[in-house]
């Protein structure tokens, strides 16, 4: 089931040149600005659009060869979440599941039957006799899941799949998704502009922007190491693995960080925003509850601060002003403090790894 | 002292003018009221040109309506979709049998479809088949006047569906066949009634074309609107029983179309 995606769309005056290849039983996330040609990507791949130049190849078989052989969406093997679900209207939740089965020439009650099934596995069996209006937002996002993987596809394909819901659904549905998507065997493409979607639900981040591939590595090496200001701007963040109880957070890399989540226990996954990482000479004094010694890994200048990679226990990186570099006198290799206060760090539930 | 409260204008020169629209509008058709026939209406409807006229008014604008769906909710689509070259021509050409008198309507179907006419010669030495003054030549003019109705509420429908259902359907594996079936027609179905509803009603009162093309011959040709043209010449109450029956028609077309026509539009 792997995905070799070597090609070009276009779309108007908007040409995306892609180039990756995805693994059976992976996660990628894309993730870019609007207009950055995520979309393009995902209806060339399901054949809603096709390649200009190049091909891809889908398990082995060529669907879009950009000359003569292009197989249209319903020849090739793809499970598509679209953006705001597009479940049909005047079917009911059963029947939109059914469909895909019903198109592949199951008949009526096996189609039922296999809708029900899917239905159940992610716990929404209840909602089968509903219309997908009177459904709430989170739930249209399962439904949608539910439809697509109904017809057991080889690749799934995931447009913004988190972004109409509100931010309390979202951070619970993107935690069943972390789930759902580790237990299908195929490869996920997930679209998104949300970092934290990109970091929670993936194992390969490719940043696209302006319709090329700018970065493409692992979700960790992206945060350590963004490769455009967009990327630093909008994941520049830390990721931090560990097991928290009590808002006391262990992180799996060795160290310990005080949240103010007292309500979460179990393995999380921490977020440290860079401007939230104090950057001290000498040990402070006072508030913050995290405090813990480094060594200036590097420094790199990005938009109007500076971000500073320390090593220590955790490793972080901090976001500082180019006045503050020059005051603390900062080179790589000098030794510093460093300070989070606990209500900074966000903590989201995972499954573990 | 209480703030003035913004009363909902009624300008003189807006009020007069519109109540004498409303007038001009309503005062006739009391007048029909007034002057129906209500003693012997049983027997002028019961009557062999009123029943005649009744079934082949019926027969045609339904077959009409029929024919207007099949063949030209695709073509909406098509022109919907623009995938046909020039379809900004092929939509003007839609749309002229609706501003065309019926008259010159009936005299174009003449010149292509009569005896002597471009397709008719065609059709009447090769097939056998003759339009001119028959039940079908009534069903060719009712459907050339009305279908334009169908094509246009339909192109707008298929124009505003969401393209993210097809697209989803289609990657669901669903044939275009099945698109079109379960997912397309479904969406537009509303629209469809409306457009059928619309084309019958034309089809309906179909009166210039057909005399011009098809003639006005009782039992063959003879619908409602033109018994009511040709009663009024001799019979004048038999006239105002068929046209009661002709008003209270549109009557409930209106009424069963109430969510869509009786409102205000905003475009």
């Amino acid at each position: 089931m792997t995905v070799v995606a070597n090609f070009t769309a276009q779309r108007g005056e908007f040409t995306l040149e892609f180039d990756a290849t995805f693994e059976p039983g992976t996660v990628i996330a894309i993730l870019g600005p609007n207009g950055a040609g995520k979309s393009t990507l995902l209806r060339a791949m399901a054949g809603l659009v096709a390649a200009s130049t190049g091909s891809i190849k889908i398990n082995g078989v060529v669907v879009d060869d950009s000359q003569n052989t292009f197989l249209p969406p319903p020849a090739r093997s793809i499970g598509y979440v679209f953006q705001d679900y597009a479940l049909f209207p005047h079917l009911k939740v059963l029947a939109n599941v059914a469909f895909g089965p019903r198109s592949r020439g199951l008949g009526r009650k096996p189609a039922n039957r296999l809708a029900l099934e899917v239905l159940t596995k992610i716990g929404i069996a209840e909602l089968a006799g509903r219309l997908p209006s009177s459904l709430s937002g989170g739930q249209a996002q399962r439904v949608a899941l539910a439809r697509a993987l109904a017809t057991r596809p080889q690749v799934l394909l995931l447009d913004e799949p988190l972004a109409a819901l509100d931010i309390e659904t979202r951070a619970k549905i993107r935690l069943e998704l972390t789930e759902q998507l580790s237990a299908f065997s195929g490869c996920t493409v997930l679209v998104t502009h949300d970092p934290l979607d990109a970091m929670m639900l993936a194992d390969r981040v490719i940043v696209l922007e302006n319709g090329a591939i700018v970065q493409d590595a692992k979700p960790a090496e992206i945060a350590r190491r963004p490769a455009t200001p967009y990327a630093a701007a909008l994941i520049g963040v830390t990721l931090l693995r560990g097991t928290i109880s009590n808002g006391e957070l262990k992180l799996d890399q060795g160290g310990i960080l005080h949240t103010a989540d007292l309500d979460v226990a179990g393995p999380v996954l921490a977020v440290v925003r860079p401007e939230s990482v104090s950057v001290h000479r000498e040990q402070p004094a006072g508030s913050p509850r995290n405090v813990w010694p480094g060594t200036i890994a590097s420094l790199q200048a990005a938009h109007d601060r500076v971000r500073v990679q320390v090593d220590g226990s955790p490793a972080v990186v901090a976001a500082i002003t180019p006045a503050a570099v020059a005051d603390l006198g900062l080179a790589p290799g000098s030794q510093v403090w460093l300070s989070v206060k606990a209500v900074e760090i966000d903590v989201y539930p995972t499954v573990k790894h | 002292m209480t703030p003035r409260r913004p009363n909902s204008p009624r300008p003189l020169f807006l009020l007069i003018p519109g109540l004498i629209a409303i007038a001009f509008l309503v005062i006739p058709m009391v007048g029909l009221l007034a002057e129906a026939p209500w003693g012997s209406f049983g027997a002028i409807l019961t009557s062999q040109v009123a029943l005649e006229a009744l079934r082949i008014s019926m027969v045609t604008s339904i077959a009409a309506t029929v024919i207007a769906i099949f063949i030209g909710t695709p073509l909406a689509w098509l022109l919907a979709r623009e995938i046909l070259p020039g379809t900004r021509i092929l939509r003007a050409m839609v749309i002229v049998p609706l501003l065309l008198p019926p008259v010159v309507s009936g005299v174009i179907l003449l010149t292509a479809f009569g005896r002597r006419g471009l397709v008719g010669q065609w059709l009447s030495s090769g097939l056998g088949i003759q339009l001119p003054f028959t039940t079908a030549g009534v069903i060719v003019a009712e459907t050339f006047v009305a279908m334009p109705f169908l094509i246009i509420t339909m192109e707008g429908a298929f124009r505003s569906l969401d393209g993210r259902f097809e697209d989803a359907a289609s990657t669901l594996g669903a044939s275009q066949w099945t698109i079109f079936r379960r997912i397309t027609l479904p969406l537009v179905g509303p629209s469809l009634v409306a457009g059928a509803v619309l084309c019958w009603a034309r089809a309906l009162g179909e009166f210039g074309a057909t005399i011009t093309f098809a003639g006005n011959f009782p039992g063959v040709t003879q619908s409602m609107p033109l018994a009511v043209y040709q009663a009024l010449e001799t019979d004048r109450s038999t006239a105002i029983a068929l046209s009661l029956v002709m008003l209270t028609v549109c009557v409930v077309v209106l009424v069963a179309l109430r969510g869509r026509y009786l409102r205000p539009t905003a475009s």
